[in-house]
């Protein structure tokens, strides 16, 4: 195949992996946009073997490791719970991550197969788009697995920090500079294997100080780089295919990051440089005095939803937790059947990954047409008689609007303060990730309800 | 005077970024989670690089260093790919519009 025809066809799949994402802008065209990416995958896999075209011994094996990836992934994707959602696309980062840097490997020992220049005599610039493309690559691959072990809860969701931190990332990454100027220098091997070694580390040391709940911040830059990842690689070997896609994902993982950081009113380097876990000792030891607060049963919630006309329901990290979007749903039904008007408001960064609780009250069959985003819903909570916190909490805490010494000032939240009532489902009084009591826990129109949050949905269904 | 080709690509990833920021920009906030998942599904295109490296040099020797690497890029880029869209799939289709009541 020639090289122009080939160049056409890798064009053919970029433009139909833009057409998947515009997809996304509803979910009804979603499906075929989901469509239109496999199409642009098989053409692009097709041509390249097409284009290789040796179809020996080696073809056989590609075709067999093809298909025991392919194996693997259908599988997880079948198997995975939808609660999982936020570790496995963490998981599948991490792939996309170490596979750049075994392509740049590659690409490093057999330059002659990427028209690249002779080993120890590699163009210039093809030897600055690898070593950037095998960086970017190695950091994505630890810094997704650290975002995974910490979203499984293999390891603690709590920010590790240590003295000199910042400065350590910074001179690993004046490191990294120096080394990729070498490496084009001398051509001297020693420097590439260097450069990947210190990327795998500044990765890990990148994700550590960062909380679990700014996972959602995590989760999209870790998707932006393995855009970037990708782009260098796509350069290297001159794809235009690799270099769309590259730029897309990176560009999408991006402004993912920036939404997720508005929604918390928090810069974005103020996340990346590390939790709010640190300083927050003082905060906690100042709200130790005991104020009282109206504690309620299942009873007394379902009395008081029955006999609303509108219920707005904000489900949190802690919904997914228990997974009780099966229930809320069942209790949605049964309030509806009384002709009680319920919708979902959903804020930016609840839960631990960008749209998460979309997914699950998409899994439990809530119909995506009842569901709000904070800025479509604020103001119905003035009109509404009671708003159903489960397992949400800082994002609905009215301090971020009062005080002004408050780690979460600024940061919008739920008006769920302003509804005639509130109930608030939690398991105990304690505050939330950001460490803060929740005001709200105190007010007149306020009933806690102590329990899991399924358990309790459930009893408030038996009690309708 | 020769524009290098380099240029080329250059052009073409910068106007992309484009591209991805006003369309990403229009993808719905519920949708944020399946736009995740796609993206990283097909961000493993980086397969076509596996595969000239899987299938590079000499017939005899298929199982080289740089060959090795290669196969093992494919494996890793083939569960993205197969698992991206299929996950993306599943989740896709459990988003429904509200029943007309009678």
């Amino acid at each position: 195949m020639s090289a122009n025809l080939l160049a056409i066809f890798y064009l053919i799949s970029g433009v139909l992996f833009i057409l998947a994402l515009r997809g996304l802008s509803s979910p009804e065209t979603s499906r075929q946009g989901n469509l239109y990416g496999i199409i642009g995958m098989a053409i692009a896999i097709g041509v390249t073997i097409l284009s290789v075209g040796n179809f020996s011994t080696g073809f056989i094996f590609l075709l067999v490791f093809l298909l025991i990836g392919g194996s693997i992934g259908a599988f997880i994707a079948f198997k995975i719970p939808m609660t999982a959602m936020p570790e496995l696309v963490a998981g599948f980062h991490s792939l996309v991550g170490l596979a750049a840097v075994f392509v740049a490997i590659s690409a490093f020992l057999n330059p002659i197969a990427f028209n690249l220049g002779t080993p120890g005599n590699i163009k210039i610039a093809s030897l600055i788009e690898m070593s950037l493309g095998a960086s970017i690559g190695a950091i994505t691959f630890t810094g997704s697995i650290i975002a995974f072990l910490k979203l499984r809860g293999i390891m603690s969701g709590s920010p590790i920090t240590f003295v000199g931190q910042h400065y350590l990332n910074l001179v690993l990454g004046l490191a990294l500079v120096a080394l990729i100027v070498y490496l084009c220098r001398t051509q001297i091997d020693t420097f590439f294997w260097t450069i990947i070694i210190i990327s795998f580390l500044v990765g890990i040391l990148l994700i550590i100080p960062i909380g679990g709940a700014d996972m959602p911040v995590v989760i999209s830059m870790l998707n932006s780089y393995s855009g970037w990842a990708a782009a260098g690689i796509g350069f290297t070997l001159e794809n235009t295919a690799l270099i769309i896609t590259g730029a897309l994902v990176g560009s999408s993982g991006a402004i993912l990051s920036y939404i997720m950081c508005k929604g918390m009113n928090r810069s974005f380097f103020n996340v990346i440089l590390g939790g709010w876990g640190a300083t927050d000792d003082k905060t906690k030891n100042a709200s130790k005095e005991q104020k009282p607060v109206k504690n309620g049963n299942a009873d007394d919630a379902a009395f008081l939803m029955k006999n609303a006309s509108s219920v707005i329901i904000v489900p949190g990290y802690g919904m997914a937790v228990a997974q009780a979007q099966h229930a809320l749903r069942e209790m949605v039904d049964a309030l509806k059947k009384n002709g009680v008007k319920v919708t979902y408001a959903i804020h930016p960064v609840a839960g631990r990954m960008p749209g998460h609780m979309n997914v699950l009250l998409a899994e439990a069959n809530v119909p995506y047409d009842e569901v709000f985003e904070l800025e479509e819903i604020n103001n119905d909570f003035a009109n509404c008689d009671v708003a159903y916190v489960i397992g949400a909490n800082d994002v609905t805490n009215p301090v971020a609007k009062t005080d002004p010494q408050s780690p979460i000032y600024g940061m919008p939240i739920l008006d769920v303060e302003k509804s005639k009532s509130v109930l608030f489902v939690k398991r105990s009084l304690s505050p939330g990730y950001a460490g803060i009591d929740n005001d709200l826990f105190y007010r007149d129109n306020t009933l806690m309800l102590f329990a899991d949050a399924k358990k309790m949905t459930e009893d408030i269904i038996k009690n309708l | 005077m020769e524009i290098d080709p380099f240029i080329f690509r250059l052009s073409i990833f910068i106007l992309s970024i484009f591209i991805g920021y006003y369309v990403v920009w229009s993808v719905t906030p519920s949708l944020h989670t399946p736009l995740m998942s796609v993206t990283n599904a097909i961000s493993s295109v980086i397969i076509v690089g596996a595969i000239i490296a899987a299938l590079a040099g000499d017939v005899e020797k298929i199982f080289d260093t740089a060959n090795i690497y290669g196969y093992l890029a494919i494996i890793l880029a083939a569960i993205n790919i197969f698992g991206g869209f299929l996950v993306t799939q599943r989740m896709l289709a459990m988003y429904k519009k509200k029943k007309k009541d009678k």
